[in-house]
């Protein structure tokens, strides 16, 4: 296979402009050159991507309209048909989610001895934190320092994180590297045992700690065999479909659906963690996503049910990368460590357009820009178009090797479909990537209901309108531990709940219908579905 | 609609497909929606894990499901979960390596050295190999052999001595990362500062700037060079 000949031709004048863009320089912008680029392409920015939620605690504010659907329906079950006094697990810290954030906080939970069981939609690990390619951002290196992660954290998220988010994201970065090396995570060294650190777009340091282009599935797996080794107690393909309240309001467990029998199982908790994970796989503005099969906004949704504010839920990251040829992997994620390591973005005449470490959302807009706007865009013969990710210069500016060493997953997804990623470039378009927003959470983990944390995507604040590199992996570490800490505590300490209810439900539908959202449409969505729309016709139900 | 349509057989029953799908979008074309053997959609996760036969070919082959394009008359079958065991263990509590994995995973010995498991792998991995290593103590050897394993399980259901290389391989790259490599002289550095308070001053005084200030310290930073 390889590349069509019409795009061997846009390649040739790659490779002619190589030595030239080795020794350009291009300025980073200004933030009035930022703002101008991202109300002209930044896809936030569509007028019809969004409209305002019409019900529940964020009641008029705008958001994407695929959340919004989600939003403005009515619960799976029906509150009157479920038999709360029939309780199927009793325990003190329930957490919902079993990714990274989920399962560190699981982790952690039963560390401080409390009674744990963890519940997931799929496996335990299928999360997208097992698909984070680039790494983890923390300031360990001598030239660094917290204060600086948080400087470039917060002018990432153009200053509208919440700071103490920000402080505790940065102060606890380095203890997470520690943690997960003394869990035995084998990160990337050099000889002498020293971490290798890569850029990430907006960190004025080298500071993103990898394993490979595998540095997820790493923690992820490490964490997964730990929680195995603890024999902490997991329920998979069981997600939650409602939380349940006591009658002061206080979150005392969820409702589960066994995915396969359907048969629902009720979890009475002290305290309930959740790490459900973001949205990608809603595809906001009909964008492909890098994102994990189970990330259907399942958190949101059931957190907003029970009263929980939403922050930052306009501003959705779309990462610049994403493969846009072959067919195969269309919207896959390229990771940022190839930029991070010298690999520049180029247009069809071979030229750069982009200093390539500005931050995601500038650096895709500026992608859009390229393509959209000037024209200058790589076509397949599938229509697709894309500009060029100039991955030889890692190994031209690296020596020999370093691709085979640092990204051996990417060598080996595109030589599958006959594509030498040491010789020739990748084709690439932004593809929807993060949530950047989600429930609002306090440094401990704590939402505005009592007894109900939230940890990593699923929660908002610390990453602001736009989070940089890196600084995912570190984030659900950072609060899925302490979340764990904190609801274990809270379980231990906090009063007993109440009579379970799910009154929170029957409100939520009454506002519903007070706006006149007819019944028929039922979240969590919990699967995507894929399939065509004449099967769907045809299933006649 | 212009696709042209190849036949397959999904748990030996026939639908047609467009050709150049993946087997995973060949499946919700023909209408499955998908609850186990799918997970990431992007070869990382080990959920799609799929045996299949050919015509012309008598051997099985494998392959993950959101990798691998449909082949006319393919005969396909997921396989979302084989039953393994895995050793409990407490890192911190282990003792020389080898001991250790005899002891934990006595069964490795047992390999045959018939290499089914590397025509198995779908991350074209030697398991044979990394087994081996691992029985000569060579753990660093053994680590760096198995670090792109997915865990998706084809290696332990075709063993026909039973071995499941891929837990051998999880232990024994915790154990060599933890206990033979060193620990980075920098972190221990950075993490005794943060440990003893020597940040939060700094931190402090910078969450609680105006966000005019915030905005010029940010403008002022200097770049590491690339």
């Amino acid at each position: 296979m390889g590349y069509p000949i019409e795009m061997q031709e846009s390649i040739r004048k790659l490779e002619a402009t190589r030595a030239f863009r080795l020794q350009q320089e291009i300025p980073r912008l200004t933030p009035e050159e930022k703002n101008r680029l991202l109300e002209q392409c930044h896809p936030d920015f569509r007028p019809d991507g969004m409209r305002p939620v019409r019900v529940g605690p964020n009641k008029g504010q705008r958001m994407q309209n695929e959340l919004v659907d989600l939003l403005e329906a009515y619960s799976r079950i029906d509150p009157d048909r479920v038999d709360l006094s029939r309780i199927d697990y009793d325990v003190d810290v329930l957490v919902v989610g079993g990714g990274g954030g989920g399962a560190t906080a699981a982790l952690i939970a039963h560390e401080n001895e409390a009674r744990v069981l963890l519940t997931t939609k799929l496996r335990l690990g299928d999360a997208n934190t097992m698909m984070a390619e680039g790494g983890i951002a923390a300031a360990t290196q001598p030239n660094d320092s917290p204060y600086l992660h948080f400087l470039d954290t917060i002018g990432g998220g153009r200053f509208q994180n919440k700071r103490e988010l920000v402080w505790a994201l940065v102060h606890d970065a380095p203890l997470i590297v520690e943690w997960l090396k003394d869990l035995g995570a084998m990160f990337d060294t050099h000889p002498d045992g020293d971490l290798v650190v890569s850029f990430a777009g907006g960190h004025c340091r080298r500071r993103v700690h990898s394993c490979k282009d595998l540095s997820g599935m790493e923690f992820m797996r490490v964490i997964r065999d730990e929680l195995w080794n603890r024999r902490v107690e997991v329920l998979e393909f069981s997600p939650a479909v409602e939380l349940l309240l006591d009658e002061r309001g206080r979150c005392a467990g969820a409702i589960l659906m066994n995915l396969e029998t359907r048969e629902h199982i009720i979890v009475r908790a002290r305290a309930v963690i959740l790490a459900t994970g973001g949205i990608g796989r809603l595809h906001p503005n009909k964008f492909p996503t890098t994102n994990h099969y189970g990330a259907t906004a399942d958190g949101l949704v059931i957190a907003y049910r029970a009263g929980a504010r939403l922050l930052h839920m306009d501003a959705i990251q779309y990462h610049p990368t994403g493969a846009a040829w072959p067919e195969q992997m269309l919207g896959q994620l390229i990771t940022e460590a190839l930029r991070g390591n010298g690999a520049q973005l180029v247009n069809v005449h071979g030229e750069r357009f982009i200093n390539e470490l500005e931050t995601r959302d500038v650096t895709s807009s500026a992608i859009i820009r390229e393509v959209r706007d000037r024209k200058n865009g790589v076509r397949t013969p599938t229509g697709m178009e894309g500009v060029w990710l100039d991955t030889p210069l890692i190994d031209i500016r690296g020596g020999e090797g370093k691709l085979d060493r640092m990204f051996a997953g990417i060598v080996h997804r595109f030589r599958e479909y006959g594509i030498d990623v040491h010789k020739e470039p990748i084709l690439v378009f932004p593809t929807q990537h993060y949530q950047n927003g989600g429930v609002e959470i306090d440094p401990e983990g704590r939402t505005g209901i009592p007894g109900l944390f939230a940890a990593g995507e699923v929660a908002g604040g610390v990453q602001g309108r736009n989070r940089l590199g890196g600084n995912s992996l570190v984030d659900i570490f950072v609060f899925g531990r302490r979340a764990g800490q904190a609801a274990a505590l809270f379980a231990r300490e906090g009063p007993s709940p109440g009579k379970l209810t799910l009154e929170h439900v029957r409100r939520y539908h009454r506002e519903l219908a007070a706006e006149g959202i007819e019944k028929g449409r039922v979240s969590p969505l919990l699967l995507p579905d894929y399939t065509r729309p004449e099967v769907k016709e045809r299933r006649y139900s | 609609m212009g696709e042209s349509l190849i036949p397959i057989y999904i748990m030996g029953k026939r639908y047609e497909v467009p050709e150049g799908l993946t087997i995973m979008k060949a499946l919700e074309w023909a209408g499955y929606q998908l609850i186990r053997g799918c997970g990431c959609r992007g070869g990382f996760c080990g959920a799609c894990a799929t045996v299949y036969r050919v015509p012309g070919n008598f051997r099985i082959q494998v392959g993950l499901a959101c990798q691998t394009p449909v082949t006319p008359h393919m005969t396909l079958m997921q396989l979302p979960y084989f039953p393994v065991n895995k050793a409990v263990y407490d890192l911190d509590k282990v003792g020389s390596p080898l001991e250790t994995l005899l002891q934990l995973y006595p069964e490795a010995t047992r390999c045959l050295g018939c290499n089914t498991c590397t025509s198995v792998c779908p991350q074209k991995l030697q398991p044979m190999y990394y087994v081996a290593a691992a029985l000569r103590g060579d753990f660093a050897r053994a680590a760096e052999l198995s670090f792109d394993c997915i865990m998706c399980g084809l290696c332990a259901a075709r063993c026909p001595a039973q071995l499941v290389p891929y837990n051998i391989a999880i232990f024994v790259r915790r154990y060599y990362s933890k206990h033979m490599r060193p620990k980075p002289r920098h972190l221990k550095d950075r993490v005794a500062e943060i440990r003893a308070g020597l940040h939060d001053q700094a931190l402090a005084g910078i969450a609680a700037a105006s966000e005019e200030e915030l905005k010029k310290l940010y403008l002022e930073r200097e770049f590491e060079k690339l």
